[in-house]
């Protein structure tokens, strides 16, 4: 029996005020179901940044979140511009947000860095003018 | 320290969640770029900030951060305010600047908690 439970969500990036709506849910479902208060940190940590950036740099997408015994997988897809330099954009402060985006509280190039460091496993996927595609990974085990 | 002591520390007015006073609180942060929060705050209850819009509450739900406390007089919009209150985060304002505000609960014993 294949007890995965599959979360999906599309990013709208019309409305600011809107972004983190999608971590909101998931953090709330993952509470209901009695996950690890850590876990549920890191996961909603990495996802609302994901959500972030969607949202600035690539007007939205899709979120799919998959629940196991094991762990929560995260695949956030959008068909926005690519990340030109998946290396460069790792480095904590590096950031190509727009001003307008730091007056809103983001943008200080630690997107990436602190999915990364939130996550037990993370892959980027990207190509320039087609889309990028980062998933990651938080196990159940070892983040309690 | 309670909630309540860190609004008659800063002489703040408490706009939301108004019957959770006595919530305990141990550690602060005090940051206007949500991303710099999101990247260091590591078990704090208390954000200090002078960005009043969704994504500070969204913050500070994300964080699990349970007192919100708005520097510079900063006073968010209604809409703001019923999303803090919906989350059950505890959203004051004051007076008083960052660094004052920051050294004011700093002196009376709120830690800034783990590197």
């Amino acid at each position: 029996m294949d007890d995965t439970i599959v979360l999906e969500y599309t990013v709208d990036a019309e409305d600011f005020t809107r972004a983190g709506e999608a971590s909101s849910d998931v953090k709330k479902k993952l509470k209901q179901m009695g996950v690890s208060p850590n876990v549920i940190r890191k996961v909603a940590i990495a996802m609302y940044e994901g959500e972030i950036n969607m949202v600035i740099h690539a007007q939205g997408g899709e979120i799919k979140v998959y629940i196991t015994p094991e762990n929560i997988k995260m695949v956030l897809k959008d068909v926005g511009p690519g990340i030109p330099d998946v290396e460069k954009a790792m480095q904590a402060g590096w950031s190509t947000a727009p001003e307008e985006v730091r007056n809103l509280g983001f943008g200080a190039g630690m997107g990436l860095p602190n999915m990364k460091k939130n996550t037990d496993s993370m892959e980027v996927e990207t190509e320039i003018g087609k889309g990028t595609t980062i998933t990651m990974v938080v196990n159940m085990l070892g983040n309690e | 320290m309670t909630v309540k002591d860190v609004r008659d520390i800063l002489d703040a007015e408490v706009l939301t969640c108004k019957d959770m006073l006595d919530t305990e609180v141990r550690s602060a942060c005090g940051s206007d770029m949500m991303s710099e929060v999101l990247a260091f705050s590591k078990d704090h209850s208390v954000l200090l900030t002078g960005l009043c819009n969704q994504q500070s509450i969204r913050t500070a739900e994300m964080m699990d951060i349970k007192c919100l406390v708005y520097v510079r007089g900063k006073r968010p919009a209604d809409d703001v305010l019923e999303m803090a209150e919906d989350r059950g985060i505890i959203v004051m304002t004051t007076g008083h600047r960052m660094f004052s505000s920051c050294g004011l609960l700093y002196s009376a014993g709120l830690s800034s908690g783990p590197y």
